[in-house]
């Protein structure tokens, strides 16, 4: 690096031009990851066994973090309103106000964030061994395809595991706001669920947080296998690795999250 | 005993019994992990006081941790500043259509939650994930064991560094971040609903009580952060793969940590200040 920068016209063009170039690899490695996953999957070229296998560590093994994060996250939301809410004395719209936050925007978003913490580092630290160990050639030298055996399964049962958890954290979210509202407001349960079903939310503001938590999954599945494969130089490489993932899908989320608001409203 | 007479009792018992030794064996591993990281905690807060002062070492991990986040803090925080901001404009005026009071309640979130939270969120994952990963291969490289042989504690010369420098670069990227959302808030209000500026930019709203809430989460957040991940690197055992294990349950144990220190501070906050 030093010495090409040294006997090129400028260090800071120079600098930006590898950073650039670092930048479009990575998107044309997402790309052509995403490409061969999705022809795998169409073909149903993918080992069932190991797609099973991941979806039960992934899906069911996330369980009490989704559960914790969630029943905390609908606390805040109502603790948030409450201020509000206690000005205006709108206890019915309570339910309303904690509801379209939570259904649209916070439930997916930390449960993508959590998931992405929890699976994506432990699926990029997973592949990223492999990989250091030379456990993916190995793979290639008996003629598996390493992304029918390793990574497809692993992308979709990523993506599976988002959206239901999604679902099933939205739910949880709205049970802990319902019950912190009864504890820091005294507003009712039912009062509660009576605001959240009566019109001002539909069917649509849930929809709008499911398909969000697809894209998401997407985003995790992507950058969590690109980055475990493309690994190198023993356990810092595997340190270095699993922090850039998390970073990537973060940042990733975040920029979705805002582009998709418009698509979707 | 009568397993012959009730084979399916003597089953049943078994299974509920190994039901319940599992329960138990989780809640004791609960129980160890808090107090090795209050130890931890203390330790550091001991060495942060008595220990010698590491200089290089701290300004190092200040850059580390602040200058090289923010980037990738401010487009987090710009972009949810725009969702939030749209969001909450669309969902108002199928309730009120005056939206003049947008701006003041937004700052009012921002400074009481939001700006702290969504950042440390963020951090957990940059900087936690750093910090494991960086502890945790030099733990499997046998590094952290040649510096005891040099009767160094690696809490000491690994830990107090970056819970210091994290510890006071936390708080002026949640200034920094805050002001990035707002910005960003205050142009899609302006694009999107026709708000002017000087009517967005409004603090009739942010009190004392709010601005305490907000640097008390900096200050639990910035503390909590970097002790629970060095203790998670710190942990690492076995390999490229005991580094990546203990990178995950860095992010997400610094990720829970801040949603349940969220909760408290809030509720407590809300309890204080009303």
């Amino acid at each position: 690096m030093s010495a090409e920068t040294s006997s090129g016209p400028s260090p800071a063009f120079a600098g930006l031009a590898q950073r650039a170039n670092d930048w479009l690899g990575l998107i044309g490695g997402f790309g052509v990851l995403f490409v061969e996953i999705v022809r795998r999957t169409l073909r149903r070229d993918f080992d069932r066994a190991e797609f099973l296998r991941n979806l039960y560590r992934m899906g069911i093994k996330s369980m009490p973090i989704v559960t914790v994060t969630a029943l905390f996250t609908g606390g805040i939301m109502v603790i948030q309103a409450a201020p509000i809410v206690q000005r205006y004395g709108a206890y019915g719209l309570l339910g309303w106000g904690a509801g379209f936050g939570t259904l649209r925007e916070i439930a997916p978003l930390l449960t993508a964030l959590m998931i992405n913490g929890r699976v994506g580092a432990n699926n990029t630290a997973e592949l990223g061994t492999m990989a250091v160990t030379e456990q993916i050639d190995a793979l290639r030298a008996l003629a598996i395809d390493p992304v029918g055996f390793l990574v497809a399964p692993r992308f979709l049962a990523i993506v599976i595991t988002l959206f239901l958890s999604t679902i099933f954290s939205d739910a949880l979210a709205l049970l802990g706001a319902a019950y912190a509202g009864l504890g820091f407001l005294g507003v009712e349960p039912a009062v509660f669920y009576r605001g959240l079903t009566t019109g001002l939310l539909g069917f649509g503001d849930v929809a709008h947080g499911l398909q969000k938590s697809i894209v998401f999954g997407v985003v995790i599945g992507l950058s969590s296998c690109h980055y475990g494969l493309s690994t190198k130089g023993g356990a810092p490489g595997v340190g270095r690795s699993v922090n850039s993932t998390v970073v990537a899908s973060a940042a990733g989320i975040f920029v979705l999250d805002y582009l998709l608001s418009f698509a979707l409203s | 005993m009568s397993a012959s007479n009730e084979p399916s009792a003597g089953a049943l018992r078994s299974a509920r019994s190994s039901l319940i030794g599992a329960l138990g064996r989780q809640f004791l591993e609960l129980l160890e992990t808090v107090r090795d990281l209050y130890r931890v905690f203390v330790l550091t807060l001991y060495y942060s006081v008595r220990g010698e002062s590491n200089r290089p070492a701290f300004f190092r991990q200040m850059y580390e941790i602040g200058n090289r986040s923010l980037s990738f803090l401010s487009i987090v925080m710009g972009f949810i500043g725009m969702i939030l901001v749209y969001q909450g404009g669309l969902q108002t005026q199928r309730v009120v259509p005056d939206l003049s009071l947008l701006g003041a309640t937004f700052l009012q979130l921002l400074v009481r939650d939001l700006a702290a939270s969504i950042c440390a969120l963020m951090l957990a994952t940059r900087v936690g994930a750093g910090i494991a990963a960086e502890i945790g291969s030099m733990v499997v490289t046998e590094q952290v064991d040649a510096l005891r042989m040099c009767a160094t504690d690696p809490i000491d010369y690994l830990i107090r560094p970056r819970f210091l420098a994290c510890l006071s670069m936390f708080a002026a990227l949640v200034v920094i971040a805050a002001g990035v959302a707002f910005l960003a808030g205050m142009w899609t209000a302006h694009a999107f609903f026709g708000i002017n500026p000087r009517t967005f930019a409004n603090v009739s709203m942010v009190t004392v009580g709010d601005l305490t809430i907000g640097l008390t989460k900096c200050l639990a957040y910035g503390a909590a952060i970097p002790v629970i991940s060095g203790y998670c690197g710190l942990t690492a055992f076995g390999g490229s793969e005991g580094v990546g294990a203990a990178t995950t349950r860095a992010v997400v144990n610094s990720s829970l940590a801040v949603i349940v220190l969220n909760f408290v501070i809030s509720g407590a906050g809300y309890l204080v200040f009303g």
